[in-house]
C-alpha cells in the first residue's frame, strides 16, 4: 500500500524540492550552464543584483503592485461583493462578468491591453484623442508603462477576491444586520462594524494571495511590456527570466531566484505566524 | 420580490440605482476591451484605425476564415490540450494516491512526509525555473511535452494533495472498517469505495490543474524551442510578434484562442468559480 506513496515522493523531490535546493548552491557560482558549476565567486551574484539599479527598479514595481493590489483592488473587490451579496435580478450575471478576467489567461489578458494601449490603433488614445489629446503610447513610455501595468493588474484580479468575499460575507449571521438596524445603525456604521470585523478571517487570506501573487507576477508582464522600455517594467521574476534564463547566467539568475525565495518564504511564515494565527 | 420582505444579508442600505449604476460601469470595463478583440477582428486595419469601439463597417469574416483554415491555430490548440490532458491525469492520479496512505495508512513518519510535500505551497516556483531547466535538459525532456507535463504535475502536487486529504478525511470511517470485513483490501477499498466518492474533490482538482496548465507560460517558455510544440500562449505571442502591428489577425486571432475557455467557463461557470476559489480558501 506504501506504494501509493513514491511517485509523489519522487516527482516532488526530483522537480521541486532539488531545485529548490539547487538555485541555492548554483547562486554562489559564475556559470553558463555547461559542464558544473566551477566558478565559485561567493556572494558576488548577490552584490551584483543589490547594486543594480534595473533590479531595484523591479523590486519597487513589485512594490507598486502589493499597494495598489492592496489599496484599490481590494476595496474595489468588497465594495462589489457587498452590492452583490444578495441575490436580486443579474446578480449571477454580474458575478461571472467580474470573474470572468481571472478565468482568461495573463498572456491573453495581457495581449488584449496591449490593444487597449496601442498608440495607433488602441481604443485608449481614441479615448483621449475625443478630448483632443495627440496619439499617446503609454506602454512605450517610462513615465506611464507601469500605472498602465498596475490597471490591468486591478482589472485581472479584482474578480477573484470578490468571489471569495462573497463567499465570506455570506458566513455572516444575518441576525446581527437585524440587530444593528434595531438598534438604529448607519449603513456605514453597519459595514465598518459588523460586515469588516466579520469578514476578517477572509479579508486576512485574500491580503494573503493578494501580496504572494503580486510577488510572483511575471505572465501579464510579457505580453505587455516584456519590462522595457529602458527595464523600467520589470518585476523579481520577468527580471529573472531576462537576465538569467534568456543570457543563461545560470548563477545570477539563481540569485535573483534565491530573493525572491526569502521574501516569499520569509512573508508566508511571518504572515500565516503573526497575521493569521487565529484563522 | 422587494428589497423590504427579504431584509438582506447585508444591509448596506444602497439606493439600488446606485447600485446598479456601479455594477454597469465595472461591467463595461470588464467587458469592452474584450468586445472590442472579438469586434476587432472583423474589422481591416484601416477601419480598426479609424474606429476601434463601434461594429464593422463591414464584416471581415476572412481574418478569422484563415486562420481557422491554417494549421497553426489548430496545432497550439492540440499541444495545449495535450499538455493539460496529461498534467491533469497524472496530478489527480499521483496525488489522490498519495493522500489516501496520509489519510488511512499509519506509518512512521508519516506526519513528516506530509509536511515536507506541502512545503511546496509556499515556494515559489520562479525560483527553481533555472535549475529546473538544466534538470530537465540532462533528463533529454528539452522540447518534448513531458518536459512541460511533469514539472507542473510537480508543482502542483502540495495543492492537490491537501485538498484530497482534506476530503478523504472528511468520509466516514465505518466506511473503511465495513470494506475491510467484506475482505476488500486497501487497494479495492481505494479504487471501488473511495473514488467513486469522491467525484466532487476530483472534478476540483481537475479544474484547477487544468486551468493552471492550459494558461501556463513560463514553464514552456524556458522548456520548448520549437514551435511546432508551442501551446497556445507561446503560439500567440509568436503570432503577435511576427504580425506586430497587424492588430485586426491578432485580434481575430486572441478571440478564436480564447473561445474555447470563455464557451467552458459559461458552460461549467458554477464548477469552475467553485473549484478555482475552494482550491485557494482550503488551502
Amino acid at each position: 500500500m506504501l506504494l501509493f506513496l513514491p511517485p509523489a515522493l519522487v516527482l516532488f523531490t526530483l522537480l521541486v524540492a532539488l531545485p529548490m535546493a539547487e538555485a541555492g548552491w548554483y547562486s554562489f557560482f559564475r556559470w553558463n550552464g555547461y559542464g558544473s558549476p566551477s566558478e565559485f565567486v561567493g556572494l558576488r551574484n548577490f552584490r551584483l543584483l543589490l547594486d543594480n539599479a534595473d533590479f531595484r527598479t523591479a523590486l519597487l514595481n513589485n512594490g507598486l503592485i502589493i499597494v495598489v493590489s492592496l489599496l484599490v483592488q481590494l476595496p474595489l473587490a468588497l465594495g462589489l461583493a457587498v452590492l452583490l451579496a444578495d441575490r436580486f435580478r443579474g446578480t449571477n450575471a454580474y458575478r461571472l462578468i467580474f470573474f470572468l478576467p481571472y478565468v482568461l489567461a495573463e498572456i491573453a489578458a495581457g495581449l488584449i491591453w496591449r490593444f487597449v494601449y496601442d498608440g495607433d490603433y488602441g481604443l485608449l488614445t481614441k479615448i483621449l484623442g475625443a478630448f483632443g489629446a495627440a496619439a499617446v503610447h503609454v506602454l512605450a513610455e517610462p513615465d506611464t508603462a507601469m500605472s498602465a501595468i498596475l490597471i490591468v493588474v486591478v482589472w485581472k484580479y479584482f474578480g477573484f477576491h470578490m468571489i471569495l468575499y462573497i463567499a465570506g460575507l455570506q458566513q455572516i449571521d444575518r441576525t446581527l444586520y437585524e440587530a444593528a438596524r434595531i438598534d438604529g445603525a448607519t449603513a456605514w456604521q453597519t459595514f465598518t462594524r459588523i460586515t469588516v470585523p466579520m469578514l476578517g478571517p477572509t479579508i486576512r487570506l485574500s491580503v494573503f494571495f493578494s501580496i504572494l501573487g503580486s510577488l510572483q507576477l511575471f505572465d501579464l508582464i510579457m505580453p505587455l511590456t516584456k519590462g522595457g522600455p529602458s527595464n523600467s517594467t520589470h518585476t523579481m521574476v520577468s527580471y529573472l527570466y531576462n537576465f538569467g534564463v534568456t543570457r543563461m547566467q545560470i548563477g545570477f539568475g539563481s540569485a535573483v531566484g534565491v530573493v525572491l525565495f526569502v521574501i516569499c518564504v520569509g512573508f508566508a511564515f511571518g504572515y500565516k505566524r503573526l497575521v493569521m494565527r487565529d484563522d | 420580490m422587494t428589497e423590504a420582505d427579504s431584509p438582506s444579508a447585508v444591509t448596506v442600505v444602497v439606493h439600488p440605482v446606485f447600485r446598479q449604476a456601479v455594477l454597469l460601469i465595472v461591467a463595461a470595463l470588464v467587458l469592452i476591451p474584450l468586445i472590442a478583440t472579438a469586434l476587432g477582428g472583423f474589422k481591416t486595419l484601416g477601419s480598426l484605425r479609424v474606429d476601434p469601439f463601434g461594429l464593422p463597417a463591414h464584416w471581415e469574416w476572412r481574418n478569422y476564415w484563415d486562420i481557422l483554415a491554417g494549421a497553426r491555430y489548430w496545432r497550439q490548440m492540440g499541444n495545449s490540450l495535450v499538455i493539460a490532458t496529461l498534467t491533469v491525469v497524472l496530478t489527480v492520479t499521483v496525488s489522490a494516491m498519495a493522500a489516501f496512505v496520509f489519510v488511512h495508512v499509519r506509518f512512521f513518519g508519516s506526519g513528516f512526509l506530509l509536511n515536507y510535500l506541502l512545503l511546496g505551497l509556499l515556494f515559489p516556483a520562479a525560483t527553481a525555473i533555472l535549475p529546473l531547466f538544466i534538470k530537465i535538459r540532462d533528463l533529454g525532456l528539452l522540447d518534448t511535452y513531458w518536459g512541460v507535463v511533469l514539472p507542473q504535475v510537480a508543482f502542483g502536487l502540495a495543492s492537490s494533495i491537501l485538498l484530497f486529504r482534506n476530503y478523504f478525511r472528511g468520509l466516514p470511517d465505518d466506511l473503511f472498517e465495513a470494506a475491510l470485513i467484506d475482505g476488500c483490501g486497501y487497494f479495492g477499498f481505494f479504487r471501488h469505495i473511495v473514488l467513486p466518492l469522491s467525484r466532487p474533490i476530483l472534478a476540483t482538482v481537475a479544474v484547477i490543474t487544468f486551468v493552471h496548465s492550459w494558461n501556463g507560460y513560463l514553464l514552456p517558455l524556458v522548456v520548448l524551442n520549437r514551435d511546432a510544440l508551442y501551446p497556445w500562449p507561446l503560439g500567440i505571442m509568436a503570432f503577435q510578434g511576427e504580425f506586430s502591428t497587424d492588430w485586426h489577425l491578432i485580434l481575430a486571432f486572441i478571440t478564436l484562442t480564447i473561445l474555447p475557455a470563455i464557451a467552458i467557463f459559461f458552460a461549467a461557470q458554477r464548477h469552475i468559480v467553485a473549484g478555482l476559489t475552494s482550491g485557494s480558501l482550503k488551502g
